[in-house]
């Protein structure tokens, strides 16, 4: 490019906008040229405050550690006591989270199955309803309700280990769906007693109920269809956490399952992903809050979920007062999804490894969020099982290896007073000291 | 989030057995609101002179020389009737404008619950068959009655969050669902003047139809409007002096069941709250249409809103 | 026949004893007295036997109901029949809200009235009413089929997808992408076996049909408003 015009004037340095950036044009380009807002899959890609800026102080000279190699750290959980007389004993208590048959293959959802069974934890079934691969594969497994009620049915209602009624999901809270024709097979489509090959269209809010007051009675029904037996779950989005988290307790909950905006979904907007709900870290404390001003905190167990990646993403949810923990996305990394061995295939998309989410349109290179069966033929459910059992061991063992340094014999004696803030967010929103002080914006007493 | 129950009636041999009926329904709604109850009651008309129910945390210090303390205040005889933490003062009408003002001088512990003729709120935080003991409510008498369960979702369980709400003199309104507007709906009805005590949607709710009346609307006709300018969820019961309405949003999600006979109207949350009213099995039993205002009056002569049902 | 008296017993006992009749029970008659509006009655039983609740019901009354009749002698409260996989449900007074919520097959029938939102997302139940229906009824209904001897309310078969609605009398309003449809052979032979099911005497010919237009199956920017 010339420095200067043909009369001998400099040109400016091109500026480009910190508005208008070439992502947001081509957003603008996108719905200009289609008519259609971005659906695609995953969780909220902007950044936001999240667990990586919280860091455990560790022990040294007033905190003794435990040794790493010799002294028991448990990781041991047990959910739905309360008020179910077979609760969920989990050897670890980090969870597959919910991930339709429908936006999943029946091979990955086996892969799901045979991974957390071989981990000692449970996996989550989804808007689509039970397929007899994942119950087959899955030692203990937890049956979503949802508004959709998919392939709902009593039979597989009494055959889960834990029913969960999904309010809403951390990707976009208070949104129904809309997953567009092409992943209907015939297989899902039967499933879901929809023609095939047309869009789906979900429901935000529940057919048949409305509000706390309703969901008791709900909760009272499952209760008795089921006979008393498995626990009930209440997933929620991270929305208003203290007063949803209360509401489900009084409703006659086991579990609160709180997912962040962190957490993925099959197909939803992409405005509503990026633009709507709470992240992570800024939902539990308020949660944990309401459990204890009803006397319930780990009685009723709290499950937390969206962006969770590693033992430290655990730790830190622990000590926050979490009870345990979800994963989804990082699930589908760990059985391959976004793999760079298939970078060639993701350009031919038009996307790159790691950044592709359309995975309602049915084309993933990785053979998981499809249901082709070309492409599902690429996927092996036996290794994609040893996978994920290797990844929930590696972050089992992170957790603990961080519990030990904070001298404790179980994840769940993490307390928040083991952490500290490395930004001024973070410490408002865990309510945790800035690192090197004794402040958080908001601390009782302190006037900020 | 709530049980609601309702109770109009039209046959004046059950006047005396009306806080009986209401605490009975009122119990069994417990489920939809264990977290505090209250009534109101259309009992005695006091001529010429006008009721306020008070409330106070520290009633025996609160209440022991009220009625002196205020009749020396306002030159006048004032009756007090304490009933555990409230109290009923009755006072001679001209002087209604000025309770308000001279109570927070003398009282600034006591809270005004309700103002009316013939109109007395009760209302507490806890279980409805302790507030219904407390207040003694099965042993009231009266023309109608509205009853509250409530399961507080955003804001405090607090006597003051309780409903019944008190939206004018011989006003009364209770909720279940939740508005969606309510915080910009205070802000605006703040700046119009209207008095707003708490950050509850439902008294935003009452504080509109306040409002809407005060402009010159007819109850019917605040109702009416209501419908388009409250968001969300709701099922109302609200009561007047001679009258006793129902309304619910156009997308009617909240349950509600009325029944009729020539003896009374009742309004339930859930069919369970009517099962034990006289001749149940013989009365007429349907749910109210959304977005429709029922009205029923003790008045000869009510206006063609009223007799919307 | 066997008595269950519901205030005696309480819900738990109740539904305990019917869920442990086998398929092949002897026990096949029962009834269910001083329901007094109790939720939860008499949901998710799995075996031919024939309840009958003396009374008006809850909410949830025969929820998931599998191969069992259940009358109710009085009136239904929300969400009655939700889910009814087979079987058949007869209701003698009025159904409340959602009756027969994405119910997946059997029968229910109403013969008073039903309130809004019967059959919501109804996915393969049939549901016959003597009277009229409430407001957004059959809203996302999948399969199935919705007969309706009185009037229809505001915003039938919004987003309904194949269920089909059969109505004798008037409409208020249609739903998005619902619209009034042809009366074929086939259809009339369809609504007489559903009426002759359900045992209620009236004319095919004085129905008229509605169903999906399909104009929402695949998304089209045209359409936005209809969202």
């Amino acid at each position: 490019m010339n420095s200067h015009d043909s009369k001998g004037i400099p040109h400016t340095t091109p500026r480009q906008s910190a508005t208008f950036t070439q992502d947001v044009n081509s957003d603008i380009r996108r719905a200009a040229a289609t008519g259609i807002y971005d659906i695609r899959g995953g969780g909220a890609k902007r950044k936001v405050p999240s667990f990586d800026d919280l860091l455990f102080m560790g022990a040294s000279i007033s905190r003794y550690p435990l040794e790493g190699y010799r002294e028991k750290c448990e990781t041991s959980v047990t959910i739905g006591g309360l008020h179910a007389s077979n609760p969920i004993e989990l050897d670890i208590p980090i969870t597959i989270a919910g991930m339709s048959f429908g936006a999943l293959s029946g091979p990955a959802k086996e892969a799901l199955g045979r991974g957390a069974s071989a981990a000692g934890t449970s996996t989550t079934t989804g808007d689509g309803g039970m397929t007899p691969e994942e119950r087959g594969h899955s030692s203990k497994l937890v049956y979503q309700y949802l508004p959709s009620r998919y392939g709902m049915n009593p039979n597989d209602l009494r055959k889960a280990d834990a029913i969960e009624i999904v309010v809403g999901q951390g990707a976009k809270p208070g949104g129904g769906g809309m997953l567009l024709g092409q992943k209907i097979s015939d297989r899902v489509a039967e499933m879901r007693n929809l023609p095939k090959g047309i869009d789906q269209r979900s429901a935000c809010r529940h057919p048949d109920w409305t509000g706390p007051d309703d969901l008791e009675i709900k909760i009272l029904e499952l209760r008795e269809i089921t006979g008393w037996k498995v626990p009930i779950y209440v997933k929620v989005a991270g929305a208003r956490p203290y007063y949803d988290t209360t509401l489900a307790v009084k409703a006659g909950a086991d579990a609160v399952v709180l997912d962040g905006m962190q957490g993925g979904t099959a197909a939803t907007q992409d405005v509503f992903i990026e633009h709507v709900g709470l992240p992570t870290l800024a939902i539990v404390r308020p949660a944990v809050q309401a459990l204890q001003d009803l006397g319930m905190h780990r009685k009723v167990q709290l499950i937390l979920s969206g962006g969770i990646r590693s033992g430290a993403d655990v730790a830190k949810a622990m000590a926050l007062g979490a009870d345990a923990v979800a994963i989804g996305t990082a699930a589908l990394i760990a059985l391959g999804d976004n793999d760079p061995k298939w970078e060639s295939e993701y350009n031919k998309l038009g996307t790159t490894a790691g950044a592709y989410d359309d995975w309602h349109e049915g084309m993933d290179p990785a053979g998981i969020t499809t249901q082709d069966p070309d492409l599902m033929a690429r996927f092996d459910p036996i290794e994609g099982g040893r996978r994920l059992k290797n990844y929930l061991k590696v972050m089992t063992l992170e957790a603990q290896t961080i519990a030990r340094a904070c001298g404790k014999n179980h994840l769940h004696n993490l307390e928040p007073e083991d952490l500290v803030a490395l930004t001024m967010e973070a410490a408002a929103m865990a309510r945790v000291p800035l690192a090197g002080t004794e402040w958080y914006p908001g601390k009782p007493g302190t006037g900020y | 989030m709530c049980g609601i129950v309702g109770l109009f009636l039209k046959d004046k041999s059950l006047e005396p057995q009306l806080g009986n009926m209401l605490t009975d329904m009122l119990i069994t709604m417990t489920d939809r609101g264990p977290d505090s109850a209250g009534i109101a009651i259309y009992g005695d008309d006091s001529d010429n002179s006008m009721k306020f129910t008070v409330q106070s945390d520290t009633p025996e210090s609160d209440f022991e020389t009220l009625a002196k303390d205020l009749g020396d205040a306002l030159g006048q005889t004032v009756q007090v009737e304490v009933n555990s933490t409230h109290a009923v003062l009755i006072v001679p009408a001209k002087e209604a404008d000025s309770i308000r003002a001279t109570l927070a001088s003398i009282r600034p512990n006591v809270r005004v619950m309700s103002r009316g003729q013939t109109l007395e709120i009760y209302k507490e935080v806890g279980l409805p068959k302790d507030v219904a003991a407390r207040f003694g409510l099965s042993g009231m008498h009266g023309t109608h009655g509205i009853g509250h369960t409530r399961m507080a979702t955003e804001s405090a369980v607090t006597t003051m969050g309780a409903h019944p709400f008190n939206t004018g003199d011989d006003q009364c309104l209770v909720h279940n669902g939740s508005l969606s507007n309510h915080n910009s709906l205070r802000r605006k009805l703040r700046r119009e003047g209207i008095h707003i005590e708490t950050e509850n949607d439902t008294e935003v709710g009452a504080a509109y139809l306040t409002w809407k009346m005060r402009e010159g609307a007819s109850l019917g006709e605040a109702l009416e409007s209501a419908l388009d300018d409250l968001d969300g969820f709701f099922t109302f019961v609200v009561g007047t002096k001679d009258g006793f309405g129902v309304v619910r949003d156009p997308i009617a999600c909240k349950p509600a069941v009325m029944a009729e006979t020539d003896q009374y109207v009742a309004f339930g949350s859930e069919y369970r709250a009517l099962v034990n009213l006289p001749g149940i099995e013989d009365a007429r039993v349907w749910e109210p249409e959304p977005a429709t205002v029922y009205f029923w009056s003790h008045d000869s002569a009510p206006t063609t809103k009223e007799k919307a049902a | 026949m066997q008595t269950l008296d519901l205030q005696e017993i309480g819900l738990r006992e109740v539904n305990a004893t019917l869920h442990a009749q086998a398929e092949n029970t002897n026990q096949t008659a029962w009834e269910i007295v001083n329901p007094k509006g109790a939720h939860a009655i008499a949901c998710g039983l799995d075996a031919p036997i024939e309840v009958t609740v003396r009374g008006s019901t809850g909410y949830y009354c025969a929820g998931m109901n599998q191969q069992a009749t259940v009358n109710i002698a009085g009136s239904a409260g929300p969400g009655t029949g939700e889910n009814i996989m087979s079987g058949k449900i007869v209701i003698e007074g009025d159904a409340s809200q959602y009756l027969g919520a994405t119910g997946h097959g059997g029968m229910i029938v109403v013969k008073g009235n039903a309130s809004s939102r019967c059959g919501i997302s109804m996915k393969g139940v049939n549901i016959v009413v003597q009277g009229n229906i409430g407001h957004m009824s059959a809203f996302m209904g999948q399969s199935g089929n919705l007969v309706v001897c009185g009037d229809a309310g505001d915003a039938l078969g919004d987003s309904c997808y194949e269920a089909r609605f059969f109505v004798r009398g008037s409409v208020k309003s249609l739903g998005a992408d619902c619209v009034k449809k042809e009366m074929r052979p086939e259809h009339l032979e369809l609504l007489k076996s559903l009426l002759d099911e359900a045992g209620i005497d009236a004319d095919p010919s004085e129905f008229t049909r509605y169903g999906s237009a399909r104009n929402l199956y695949n998304f089209d920017v045209d359409n936005a408003g209809a969202y």
